[in-house]
């Protein structure tokens, strides 16, 4: 073989282990890379109480209530939803509807005691008369439902 | 608030849309300038080189 | 080490690159111009996110050009390994630093947008991890490329990090679809764009820009790893004129 047919060969076939490598590893670490957990995972995952996690999903229309600078809302995935707890100052992308990253831990009577409250925003980039054009007629797709 | 001040103001969000786009200037422009000087500096280099293989066949 | 047939491609390239510089050059400052005056007054604010949209126009230019960099870098050290073109080298070496200053921007300027949207400068979840990955990438490529005697060696060591190295790209581009992230899925996508049409006329102005900003860059840092090559030999030719050395210290 020429030593350029060689080193092609050699190349690709090591860089063909090397994907199913990465493949394989990060199939393995595939829990991990989850940056939040929804509230239907926190159903049926059975994650302990007290444990520090991520909780995410949209703000249940209608859920927010403050008491000072105490906010409370519900986190849900369409399926379940979660009372969340959080004292603090919010992102400006935060409201009804959008999508949020919570972390903080699930307490013992069910709610979930945020420390910090992320907001998500979503891929649809428009100015705002073209977004209540949409909204009146009747094309609006809501917030991205995917959480 | 004038035009002018309002368009600086961004809406609020001048602390961040500002910094952002220093931070593009700043880095793309230094990133050209030190090409450039790079530039002229290999190429001085290699002149006084060539220079002094003339000057030094001749001797 | 170096033969004729392959001093005739960088002699080639230098003719074109002649030709095409000032026309890159124009096309920068036409279209920075343009793009510039598009994302900053001439488009609107958007729905959710006010004027803060704006950053988008560098961040999501500089994210690309960041990763199309990279995927030339990795392109351009396998033309290198396999065929041992000497312009490949000289492609990739130049190239590294303009990446890293993309990857570098697309970090900052994503993390000025995600303090007041996100209510966070920095989140590590798989986008913002594996970006962070891409930029250590390009810091790692240039500090292998002079960490050895012979630039021959380094060359060879950088690009086989450049190769190994191009895993991430497509773990950056689909992390946002394999995994939930804070950060939000690609708006530019088969099936037509989520963003409205005058949002994207500056993205593209601006990522046009950018990408004759790259070529201009890359034409001069090509030529001065040119330019130092020959320098290189000069100074052998030189050392050995004055030295009288014999032959068998030349390289061959």
């Amino acid at each position: 073989m020429k030593p350029k047919r060689r080193r092609l060969y050699l190349l690709l076939a090591g860089l063909g282990g090397l994907g199913v490598a990465t493949a394989l590893v990060l199939k393995a670490f595939n829990d991990n890379l989850v940056f939040f957990y929804s509230p239907t995972d926190l159903k049926t995952k059975t994650i302990p109480p007290e444990r520090r996690m991520r909780l995410g999903g949209l703000v249940e229309t209608g859920s927010v209530t403050r008491e000072g600078a105490t906010i409370r809302f519900r986190i849900t995935d369409g399926a379940n939803a979660v009372p969340v707890v959080y004292t603090g100052i919010l992102p400006d992308l935060f409201r009804e509807g959008q999508g949020v990253v919570t972390e903080g831990a699930l307490a013992t009577d069910g709610a979930f005691r945020a420390a910090s409250v992320l907001a998500k925003h979503d891929e649809n980039y428009m100015p705002r008369e073209v977004a209540d054009a949409l909204k009146a007629a009747g094309q609006w797709k809501g917030a991205s439902a995917k959480p | 608030m004038s035009p002018l001040s309002e368009f600086l103001a961004m809406g609020g969000y001048a602390l961040f849309v500002w910094p952002a786009m220093a931070m593009v200037a700043v880095v793309l422009g230094g990133l050209l300038f030190e090409s450039l000087r790079q530039l002229r500096s290999a190429e001085a280099d290699l002149a006084a080189v060539e220079d002094r293989a003339r000057n030094g066949s001749r001797r | 080490m170096i033969d004729l047939a392959t001093f005739a491609n960088p002699a080639r390239f230098s003719r074109i690159a002649g030709r095409v510089f000032p026309w890159a050059v124009g096309a920068t400052a036409v279209l920075m111009a343009a793009g510039l005056y598009f994302a900053l007054f001439a488009s609107p604010p958007d729905y959710q996110q006010g004027e803060s949209v704006r950053i988008m126009y560098v961040h999501v230019p500089a994210a690309w050009m960041a990763l199309s960099s990279y995927t030339l870098l990795a392109v351009a050290s396998a033309v290198a390994l396999v065929w041992r073109h000497l312009l490949a080298d000289v492609v990739a070496r130049a190239m590294a630093p303009i990446g890293a200053c993309f990857t570098f921007l697309c970090l900052v300027t994503g993390s000025l947008w995600g303090k007041p949207m996100w209510g966070t400068f920095w989140v590590w979840d798989a986008r913002l991890t594996s970006v962070l990955v891409l930029f250590f990438l390009y810091l790692g490529y240039l500090a292998l490329q002079n960490a050895f005697d012979d630039p021959a060696r380094g060359l060879r060591a950088s690009a086989i990090l450049a190769l190994v190295g191009f895993v991430n790209v497509p773990i950056i581009k689909f992390s946002v679809d394999w995994w939930n992230t804070l950060h939000q899925p690609a708006s530019i996508k088969l099936g037509g764009p989520a963003i409205d049409a005058s949002m994207l006329v500056p993205l593209i102005l601006m990522t046009l820009a950018f990408e004759a900003y790259f070529v201009t860059v890359l034409l001069l840092r090509m030529r001065t790893e040119l330019v130092r090559g020959k320098l290189r030999s000069a100074r052998l030719r030189a050392a050995e004129a004055d030295e009288y050395l014999p032959n068998i210290g030349k390289p061959a």
